[in-house]
């Protein structure tokens, strides 16, 4: 599927609500040409709405969307040039995979008296546009590996290839955008991971602008050119991968990603630095002295040490290459979880006293109200 | 026992004694219905072949073996064959009136929010209503003189219509009120069938480019409705082949026999006439025309619609 | 057509309107057939097509509707009917449901084949040498002969079987454990774990023997064993049954307790209904 390449895609200021409640607050969203973007959150954040606004499934109460230059805001599905791979695939139980493939063809490209058997032989030029069709569904077959599937229904099909033929579906009319509403979910684990790297290497192919729906972080964080984190109906970020977590922009960003989950520690802005209880914390922040803030601290910024944090493990996780190290700090009362190597932690019990020293220079630091705070790490490490 | 079994683990003698345990029990709970099931249903359904092949009338001393020389006279019985022939033409025409039209309201109803559960109970009432006295309120409707239909057809101009008591109408009128009858069943049935389709498809098919609602149809509606389908052309079709209420309360078989039906036939002749035997002979036919449904139901068109 | 759009109410009125249609001709019995009973007879045979009486005669149609024939009775006995064979079918296809679902044993096959060929057999057909059998015993006119021929219902023994099957199995080892029988297992474990079944079921089986007018028909001479289906047919062939209002009066109140019961749990109805329609 080369030549034709995706899209850009526009979304500015979507509104939408549901009675009273509102499921998308002012959303916009830009893709370029060909990007493949993960839109990651919650259930129940939005994403599959803010989806099927971008199809035209549902209508937006205000905001516009505009494909390749193209305002579509008020086009509707049909009229699009988008496909979409819904959650339960949506394949037409009744046909064939062919068939299945073909539909998209057909009904774009056949007038509805040629969809009618019998008398479609009556209509001039009837069999070349189909066998055109045939040979568009045999190639888009090949390259999904369905070849030797096409006369099989999709209840005679197992979860992966049926997943195959509904990108197959989509994939088959070259469309200028692609939507994938969670795709993965209904496979399971070892298919998944097979089948995510499949979806990044048709993309790559193809070149099709995509969007796609998840809210699984593993999905979001290793298919994706760029990640939108989305909660409560609002686009907290929108990066690279790399960028939304090591440098989330809002403390939801920074609890949403990653596993386990971030550590955080409720401290406070002295005039001499941040404060962690008594302890004073090597990092400078432009804050304004009494400030109530959050220090994020991922568990992999966590290292046993002679001094630091002073913990008592209550519990740890083997995880193979790894140990999860879940331990309480004395003062201030908090939970912190550490990621360490094997080697390191071979030695440890429930119940031992131990130290942590933070990697200072990977800390986060977050406002009251959750949107984060420059800080870095000084030079002096006092205490930690 | 169960206490040994559950401390010895399950030991062979125990779990073969258990077997024997579960399959007494068995027979005990089945006993009830099983001995009903004979004595009502499968044993009279015997008899009454066996007597179908007897001229056996009530109270006559004795009876004589005549072989298919109830069936031989079934096909020269001029009102035998006006009943089969009238139960045809009903279920021909209620049969598809109701599925067609029952289609149409189920789409509508399921086609917006509003007022969906008041229709669908105002489509269900007469599946609800006691037949007979609905076809007596019927009956008043259409009477020739009185009836509100006459005279509404009146004020346009339209002379009187005798319903139920001409052989040209009784028919019509009959079937009219078949599909009143049938329809709600009818709605129901295609109801649950179209919310069992799922919402996305629709949605694919609109993505996918089907943009007219004829389109939708053809390419999701009707192939998944496919298996409701058939189960509602059969169950419609036996219950129009068990057309009675309606004859026996409005015309009894008359004018002139022009409102025969097949049961309504075999209850002249079994329990007006006491003519057991040929009245056992009609109900083998109406039997046969039964199980002939479910076959076709069974063998040929169940694997045509159902997809998986 | 399309789903998940809330359409505003014009676009929505074509759809209305086709549906009031229909909805007119469902009613237009019902409506007629209220306002005549409401209506004095000279009312009625006046060139009118007015629905609302002039003169309320209610009490007077209804009154001749009570007193002509013993439409109480009617109707009692159309309940007590009704609840005997729900209550024996109950019993019989109950116990019989779980052995074939849950128990392992030789003759479950063969059995349930039975049930399969009982389910393709109508209710007319065995009518016939029941009615014989009846008439030899002197049971007709009697309420053993309106109810023992309902008391197999093999569409009742289907549809629960059905239903319990989808039980847990654990259940039914969890009851053993505690040293329960296999019939209180029934009754106590399994019947109140298959609520939905047992009242679509018996909303099926109301709906049907209220309804019934082919076997009481058969069976019953007298007006102290009629049911309402017949009791519509006596109160014709009574002098009274020339009475429009009288007659559409007594039509009102033998339908009258379905429909209440079905406006009160229509969507029971509905279910039950529509899951039966194998038999029903």
């Amino acid at each position: 599927m080369s030549g034709e390449a995706g899209r850009a895609i526009l979304i500015e200021g979507i509104e939408k609500a549901f009675g009273k409640t509102r499921i998308l607050k002012g959303v916009c969203l830009n893709l370029r040409e060909g990007e493949f973007l993960s839109l990651v959150g919650p259930s129940g954040c939005g994403k599959t709405t803010l989806l099927r606004i971008i199809a035209g499934l549902e209508s937006a109460d205000a905001g516009s969307v505009r494909i390749g230059g193209k305002d579509v805001t008020r086009l509707r599905a049909a009229d699009r040039d988008i496909a979409m791979v819904f959650q339960n695939y949506a394949l037409y139980p009744h046909l064939s995979v062919a068939q299945n493939l073909a539909v998209p063809l057909v009904m774009r490209r056949l007038s509805s008296l040629e969809r009618v058997p019998l008398l479609r032989h009556l209509v001039p030029g009837h069999a070349q546009r189909r066998s055109a069709i045939n040979a568009q569904v045999q190639q888009a077959a090949e390259m999904l590996r369905l070849g030797h599937l096409l006369h099989r229904r999709p209840a005679e099909l197992s979860g992966g290839q049926r997943q195959r033929v509904a990108l197959g579906r989509a994939l088959v009319r070259q469309p200028s955008a692609f939507l994938m509403d969670e795709p993965l979910s209904n496979l399971d684990a070892e298919l998944r991971a097979g089948t995510r790297r499949e979806i990044v290497e048709l993309h790559r192919r193809a070149g099709v602008t995509t969007i796609y729906v998840t809210h699984d972080q593993v999905e979001a964080m290793t298919m994706s050119d760029r990640v939108a984190v989305m909660m409560e109906g609002e686009l907290l970020q929108l990066g690279t991968p790399r960028e939304v977590y090591e440098n989330p922009a809002d403390l939801r960003v920074a609890g949403f990603l990653g596993s386990p989950r971030i550590n955080t520690l409720p401290v406070c802005s002295a005039p001499d630095g941040i404060r962690l209880g008594a302890l004073h914390l090597p990092l400078q922040a432009e804050v304004a002295p009494g400030a109530e803030l959050t220090l994020g601290l991922r568990p992999e910024a966590l290292h046993l040490a002679a001094e630091g944090l002073a913990v008592q493990i209550e519990h740890l996780e083997f995880l193979g290459a790894e140990v999860l190290l879940h331990a309480r700090l004395a003062a201030p009362d908090a939970r912190l979880t550490a990621r360490l190597p094997i080697a390191v932690a071979a030695q440890l019990q429930r119940g031992d006293a131990v130290h942590l020293r933070a990697d200072w220079s990977a800390a986060l630091l977050f406002g009251a109200d959750g949107a984060r705070i420059a800080s870095s790490a000084s030079e002096l490490c006092l205490n930690a | 026992m169960r206490d040994t079994a559950a401390l010895a683990g399950p030991a062979p003698a125990t779990r073969a004694s258990r077997a024997i345990g579960e399959a007494a029990a068995a027979w005990v709970l089945c006993a009830p219905a099983g001995l009903a099931l004979f004595a009502l249903l499968l044993c009279p359904t015997a008899a009454l072949l066996v007597l179908s092949f007897s001229d056996w009338e009530l109270g006559a001393p004795e009876l004589a073996w005549i072989g298919l020389g109830n069936y031989v006279e079934l096909t020269t019985d001029p009102v035998f064959r006006i009943a089969l022939r009238n139960t045809l033409i009903y279920v021909g025409v209620v049969m598809p009136a109701s599925i067609g039209l029952g289609l149409g309201v189920a789409l509508l109803v399921e086609g917006g929010s509003r007022l969906r559960a008041t229709f669908r109970a105002i489509y269900f009432l007469p599946v609800v209503s006691l037949l007979v006295a609905m076809a007596t309120a019927w009956q008043y409707l259409l009477h020739p003189t009185i009836g509100p239909v006459n005279r509404v057809l009146a004020l346009l101009g339209i002379s009187p219509i005798n319903w139920l008591g001409s052989s040209d109408w009784v028919m019509v009128s009959l079937c009219m009120i078949g599909v009143w009858e049938n329809l709600g069943f009818v709605v129901v049935l295609f109801m649950a069938g179209l919310t069992a389709i799922p919402r996305e498809l629709y949605a694919a098919a609109e993505l996918d480019g089907a943009r007219s609602a004829m389109d939708r149809f053809r390419l999701v509606t009707w192939p998944l409705l496919g298996p409701t389908t058939l189960f509602v052309v059969t169950i419609t079709a036996i219950r129009c082949l068990r057309v009675f209420d309606t004859v026996q309360a409005l015309t009894r078989g008359g004018p002139n026999n022009a409102s025969q039906v097949l049961l309504y036939a075999m209850y002249q002749e079994g329990f007006s006439y006491f003519r057991i035997g040929y009245s056992a002979a009609i109900t083998v036919v109406f039997l046969a025309i039964v199980l002939l449904l479910m076959l076709v139901q069974t063998r040929i068109l169940d694997r045509r619609v159902h997809y998986s | 057509m399309r789903p998940g759009e809330e359409r505003s109410l014009l676009h929505d009125l074509p759809r209305l309107a086709l549906l009031g249609l229909g909805a007119c001709f469902i009613l237009l019995p019902y409506v007629w057939m209220f306002a005549a009973s409401l209506k004095p007879g000279s009312e009625i045979f006046r060139d009118s097509l007015t629905l609302w009486p002039e003169r309320f005669y209610a009490i007077e149609n209804y009154g001749k509707a009570l007193s002509e024939v013993p439409m109480l009775r009617f109707l009692f006995n159309g309940a007590l009917v009704c609840a005997l064979i729900l209550v024996f079918q109950m019993l019989f296809a109950v116990p019989a449901a779980y052995a074939l679902a849950k128990l392992r044993w030789r003759g479950r096959e063969f059995l349930f084949g039975l049930i399969m060929l009982g389910l393709l057999i109508p209710y007319h057909v065995p009518a016939l040498p029941l009615y014989v059998v009846f008439a030899r015993a002197g049971l007709l006119d009697s309420f053993a002969a309106l109810v023992l021929p309902f008391t197999i219902s093999v569409f009742g023994i289907f549809l629960f079987r059905q239903a319990f099957k989808s039980l847990p199995d654990e259940l039914i080892h969890a009851a053993r454990m505690d040293g329960m029988s296999e019939l209180s297992i029934v009754w106590r474990v399994i019947m109140p774990n298959a609520w939905p079944a047992a009242t679509a079921f018996a909303t099926f089986s109301i709906v049907a023997h209220w309804n019934d007018l082919f076997w009481p028909l058969i069976v019953v001479q007298s007006h102290a064993m009629a049911t309402p289906a017949l009791g519509v047919l006596f109160f014709r062939a009574e002098e009274a049954g020339n009475d429009v209002g009288a007659l559409m009066a007594a039509a009102v109140m033998v339908t009258a307790p379905m429909i209440i019961l079905f406006l009160l749990a229509q969507r029971r109805f509905i279910q039950g209904i529509a899951t039966a329609g194998l038999k029903g």
